[in-house]
């Protein structure tokens, strides 16, 4: 893989991480952790385990977003801390 | 609680997508010897179709269509096919999910029932996650009330 490419979406992967435990909204948490997880699905892709960047994108990026939101239904939009 | 979404965009779009994403999902699962994918990714495929008529509609209108005993029918019935299999070959004589002796009882060769009882396993991984992926989110959707779900 480009290094170029690699490291891009390794400072985007950083940035990714550090904004969802930060972000006061915690839909806006649970998205950018699917963009987290889709970043690192093109990390493993780059890296030739496609098995695993399937795995990540179905998993990561499709479903547990979906559990993520349908959680914060049950509860306020916000964090307190 | 998740309630009925009056957007006609929203519900239309997730109509005409499923069919698509449950098509993705069997060939997913149909291709997991042969590519990348297999049981657990495209029992998710097959659960995220679910998942979003549950989102585009609300939780009733897709029990309707999946029941939760139905559900927890299919849970097991996928389990039930992935040990099967593996106790098929048990009973033939050789070791547990040693596919080889299944040619002994299907008319095909060695390479052939090998590859013949791995598709049977996906298919009962595929059951098993689609099943489960269902019933986390209606638990968790609906708070544990599986009835009160679709109340808003």
């Amino acid at each position: 893989m480009i290094w170029q490419l690699d490291f891009i979406i390794l400072i985007m992967v950083v940035i990714c991480a550090v904004a969802a435990i930060n972000v006061k909204d915690l839909l806006s948490s649970a998205i950018i952790l699917g963009a987290y997880s889709f970043l690192m699905c093109l990390l493993w892709t780059g890296m030739g385990a496609v098995d695993v960047a399937f795995t990540e994108a179905a998993v990561g990026a499709g479903i547990s977003t979906a559990f993520f939101i349908g959680a914060i239904f049950q509860t306020t939009r916000r964090t307190n801390d | 609680m998740i309630k009925q979404c009056d957007n006609v965009i929203v519900q239309s779009v997730s109509r005409f997508l499923t069919p698509f994403i449950l098509l993705f999902a069997l060939y997913v699962i149909a291709h997991g010897h042969y590519s990348p994918g297999g049981g657990f990714q495209g029992g998710c495929i097959l659960g995220a179709s679910f998942i979003l008529s549950m989102i585009a509609y609300d939780i009733a209108e897709v029990k309707r269509r999946m029941t939760e005993k139905m559900n927890t029918v299919l849970t097991g019935v996928g389990v039930l096919i992935y040990a099967g299999i593996g106790f098929i070959c048990l009973l033939l004589g050789a070791n547990y999910l040693d596919y080889g002796v299944l040619a002994e009882i299907l008319p095909v060769g060695t390479a052939k029932a090998r590859a013949l009882g791995t598709f049977g396993i996906e298919i009962g991984v595929g059951i098993t996650v689609m099943a489960v992926m269902v019933s986390i989110f209606l638990n968790l959707a609906s708070g544990g009330e599986h009835e009160e779900g679709s109340v808003e």
